[in-house]
């Protein structure tokens, strides 16, 4: 592949305030602009062409991953961050550096105009360029995303999975959503650990916000009832709601030698009671 | 009988196991199903798909509501490329499971809707087609 000629980048270089306006005309023609500062603009276009004209003159080529372009990258990557938080999609983030290529094929086109052959290599090479420059704000962007939805995840992790203790020697897990497995892991340990911490001897898991038992959902919770066990303490599962009870019949499972309630308040009442605990109106 | 709307949901990663059971359930409200009819064809749903991820290496589920004699159904077939299934005599037995689960998957499902269809072969992939009428 043909490399890109001095003398492109010597016109870019030279026409840098013209290509400026017509980016900065292009980009508020395609509603890029939106949400920013006309001063902003002007600053982050001009930075921007200045360091892609510099890595230019480096000599890196179409290579944006090679070290002459690590300035250039930063600053898309910081871009593109505070893009993102001005609630920009990766659309605009994107066609900001798309809409630059308008002007620079404008430009060339005047600047080639007696030889076509070179022409249309260069715009080829400057096309490559801007491209993989916009793929990589792309990535960038959908990686600031992607590490807010996984931070998402883990505050949900550790959000869902309280454990309460209801009396002296009595814990609740109320549980909510889907247990999927990693959760389910998290949710055992911290039940096992708070058992050891307090002494209990009675844990109930509630599974009123659980909208589907299956049969993975129903082996987590024989799985977190042996354990229990294997502690010395007792388990009782609650909330188990008529529409689960039929379901779980129909699917067949074996919850045999683990005790269940309908509600959480029975399962307090057999949990005292167990404990010869009784509670008392005063009269 | 003729569907009255129909789509497709793609199953790849455990996330699309929660939103199947989500659109299921959603649905299932649009059948005027009952509560319990709902939880037993989500439940169900949740089964089949999570094999379809698990088993079958990921696939799609087809949706689709249909009208029949004045009963309104919902008819979902959970599509995979994966290996198929060897001895299906085997595989529909309580309790038997070539991975780690509790082996009642494919039979409970099978209990919990009005219609359930298996077709499978060594190395072409499962389709199953389940249907609850309300």
């Amino acid at each position: 592949m043909a490399a890109l000629q001095n003398s492109t980048l010597d016109a870019m270089k030279n026409n840098q305030p013209q290509l400026l306006t017509e980016w900065i005309k292009g980009l508020e023609a395609n509603g890029a602009t939106r949400n920013l500062k006309e001063q902003d603009l002007k600053q982050q276009t001009a930075e921007f062409l200045h360091l892609v004209v510099s890595g230019l003159e480096k000599g890196n080529g179409q290579n944006v991953a090679a070290p002459g372009w690590d300035e250039a990258r930063q600053y898309l990557e910081k871009l593109s961050h505070s893009r993102a938080l001005l609630g920009q999609d990766s659309h605009q983030t994107a066609s900001f550096i798309f809409s630059l290529k308008g002007p620079v094929f404008g430009l060339l086109q005047s600047h080639y105009k007696d030889n076509p052959a070179v022409l249309a290599e260069q715009l080829w090479e400057v096309s490559e360029l801007l491209d993989a420059l916009g793929m990589h704000t792309i990535r960038t962007f959908q990686k600031s995303r992607e590490a807010v939805i996984k931070r998402q995840q883990e505050e949900l992790l550790e959000l869902s999975t309280p454990v309460v203790k209801l009396w002296d020697g009595v814990l609740a897990l109320p549980m909510i959503g889907t247990l999927d497995s990693q959760r389910t892991q998290v949710v055992m340990e911290s039940l096992l650990q708070r058992i050891v911490d307090t002494g209990s001897e009675i844990a109930i898991i509630d599974i009123t916000g659980v909208p589907t038992v299956d049969t993975l959902v129903a082996q987590h919770l024989l799985k977190t009832v042996t354990a229990i066990r294997l502690m010395g303490a007792d388990c009782i599962i609650s909330g188990v709601r008529p529409q689960i009870a039929q379901t779980i019949v129909h699917l067949g499972l074996d919850l045999q030698g683990v005790v269940t309630k309908a509600n959480l308040a029975d399962a307090l009442k057999l949990a005292l009671n167990r404990l010869g605990i009784t509670v008392s109106k005063t009269v | 009988m003729s569907p009255r709307s129909s789509g497709t949901h793609p199953i790849n990663i455990e996330q699309d196991v929660v939103l199947a059971r989500q659109l299921a359930r959603k649905l299932a409200t649009e059948c005027g199903m009952r509560l319990i009819d709902l939880t037993k064809m989500v439940t169900a749903v949740s089964e089949l798909a999570r094999n379809t991820m698990v088993y079958g290496g990921g696939g799609d589920m087809d949706w689709q509501i249909i009208d029949e004699n004045s009963r309104v159904g919902l008819r979902l077939t959970f599509r995979d490329e994966g290996p198929g299934i060897p001895d299906i005599k085997l595989a529909m037995t309580d309790g038997w499971t070539s991975g780690s689960g509790l082996g009642l998957g494919l039979t409970g499902a099978k209990r919990l809707v009005d219609e359930f269809e298996l077709d499978t072969a060594p190395g072409q992939g499962t389709r199953i087609t389940i249907t609850r009428w309300t």
